[in-house]
């Protein structure tokens, strides 16, 4: 039986884990919302930006999805935070705030 | 039909080993447990068994082994004793927490130092907080049949912790009783197949053991951990009672020995409470009301049964086969009188350590604790409540 990763956000009781905490299933990274962990989120400013996409491959995730050679808005779900997209923009186009 | 054997303990268990038939056994000899993998090598060899049996270099590797084998699906287990379980430290934490209902035969004995080679109960005392279940016996008898039931406890769908089968180094392990062994084909009808719901090896669904929890999931991971352990009670007793109407042999959490009117109670782990029996059965001709609490389940600690089944008692002498340095005494010392002081109970409580590194326990030790007990009866206080039994002054 496959685990179902969607129940295992941070706010999970102890009887949502699965025993010894297995993960049954491949491919789960996907499923598993790791974006809750980040205390600042960065701002795409689309005005201010060329889709040079160099900050596509810096992202450690895969958090800046890429569509017909354009990049879009961040997904949150597993963006933590970590602020190398906005070192990495030539063009200010990626600021940081803080997140609730 | 059952047959009677005169057999060693180590020899009994292998025998409950064989007739299980487990998938893997990584072993690596110390004393006194070396018979059991000696015995069970013996068994592979001559193919009276399918398991696949590994030689490994050290205890750390055959518990890891062993947590490697369950992991990937199979019924697997090992055997050791004192610094050989002392060196399995870390691997038992991680079976009882990734839950891998493995079993492991222990044969008591003494930790170092100074080294010794016979019987206490320090190693196993020392891993009663890693999340196994432990079960001890009195006996050959017991060491056979706890070996039997092992896996039908730690597979539970509601417990799945690994399980320490323990029993006497030396006292048992290599003593020769008249027992009773079961036949081989109603062994394994009893235990069964093994049947893990997520393994390593099923290429329908592929896992991932043992992953990294911060600190936002440990907590939660323990907790519910100690669910499985909530339910080892209950799987215990289930267990027992479908072996009771395989072998004729009752079990419990622990055995209540002519406890029906006593006013003194002996409470105590392992073989000594033979000995413990006979100083009871001496005492009761006299007319005096002695009775014993013998432990077979100590993790879970079954501390509500065991207080109730201590309430009338005016006098009770908990002991240990281990030190625990605490300045006040063992641990099973701890685990009972917390059980008392929870129940309320009005009895005066004392903690003997004894028979420490194969030190005799002899029928009038055991009278003398009882006189003990009847004298803080008659002084109406406990006097000093940790002590040791036949320590040279």
């Amino acid at each position: 039986m496959a685990t179902d990763i969607s129940k295992l956000g941070l706010k999970a009781s102890w009887r949502d884990l699965t025993e010894g905490m297995v993960i049954a299933g491949a491919g789960t990274s996907r499923e598993f919302n790791t974006g809750e962990w980040s205390t600042s989120k960065p701002l795409f400013i689309e005005d201010k930006c060329k889709q040079c996409l160099l900050c596509v491959p810096v992202c450690p995730d895969s958090s800046i999805p890429v569509a017909d050679m354009k990049r879009g808005e961040f997904d949150y779900e597993h963006c933590k935070g970590c602020g190398i997209c906005v070192k990495a923009c030539p063009f200010g186009a990626i600021t940081m705030e803080g997140v609730e | 039909m059952a047959k009677r054997d005169r057999l060693s303990g180590n020899e009994a268990v292998a025998i409950a080993l064989r007739q299980i038939n487990p998938d893997v056994f990584p072993a690596f000899p110390i004393t006194p447990s070396t018979e059991i993998p000696q015995y069970f090598a013996s068994f592979a060899a001559n193919g009276q068994v399918d398991t696949e049996f590994i030689p490994v270099e050290s205890e750390h590797s055959s518990m890891s082994a062993a947590i490697g084998a369950s992991a990937a699906g199979a019924r697997s287990l090992t055997a050791t004793s004192s610094c050989g379980l002392a060196y399995m430290w870390e691997e038992l934490y991680i079976a009882a927490s990734n839950r891998l209902p493995l079993a492991l035969a222990l044969v008591n004995r003494a930790l170092s130092g100074p080294i010794n080679i016979n019987c206490d109960h320090s190693d196993s005392m020392g891993a009663r907080d890693a999340g196994w279940i432990q079960i001890y016996a009195e006996n050959n008898q017991e060491a056979y049949d706890n070996m039997v039931q092992a896996f039908r406890i730690s597979e539970h769908k509601d417990v799945r912790l690994p399980i320490m089968i323990c029993q006497d180094g030396f006292i048992t392990s290599h003593a020769v009783e008249n027992m009773e062994l079961l036949e081989d084909e109603d062994v394994r009808k009893f235990v069964g197949e093994y049947e893990p719901e997520n393994y390593l090896l099923n290429p329908e669904c592929p896992m991932a053991a043992g992953p990294y929890s911060v600190t936002d999931y440990y907590m939660e991971a323990k907790r519910n951990q100690a669910e499985g352990m909530r339910h080892a009670e209950k799987a215990v007793l289930d267990v027992a009672a479908e072996f009771k109407a395989l072998s004729g042999r009752e079990y419990g959490l622990f055995e209540s020995y002519r406890m029906e009117d006593a006013d003194r109670a002996v409470v105590m782990i392992g073989s000594a409470a033979g000995t413990a029996k006979d100083a009871i059965d001496r005492l009761r001709e006299r007319g005096e009301k002695a009775g014993l609490i013998k432990i077979r389940l100590f993790r879970p600690f079954p501390a509500e049964a065991i207080a109730e089944a201590l309430k009338n008692v005016k006098a009770i002498a908990v002991m240990d086969r281990a030190e625990g340095y605490t300045n006040h005494g063992g641990p099973l010392g701890a685990d009972v009188m917390a059980a008392l002081f929870r129940a309320k109970s009005p009895a005066h409580a004392i903690n003997i350590v004894y028979g420490l590194g194969g030190r005799d326990v002899r029928v009038g030790d055991i009278e003398n604790v009882f006189e003990d007990l009847n004298q803080i009866i008659k002084d109406g206080d406990a006097g000093e409540t940790y002590r040791y039994m036949g320590i040279r002054e």
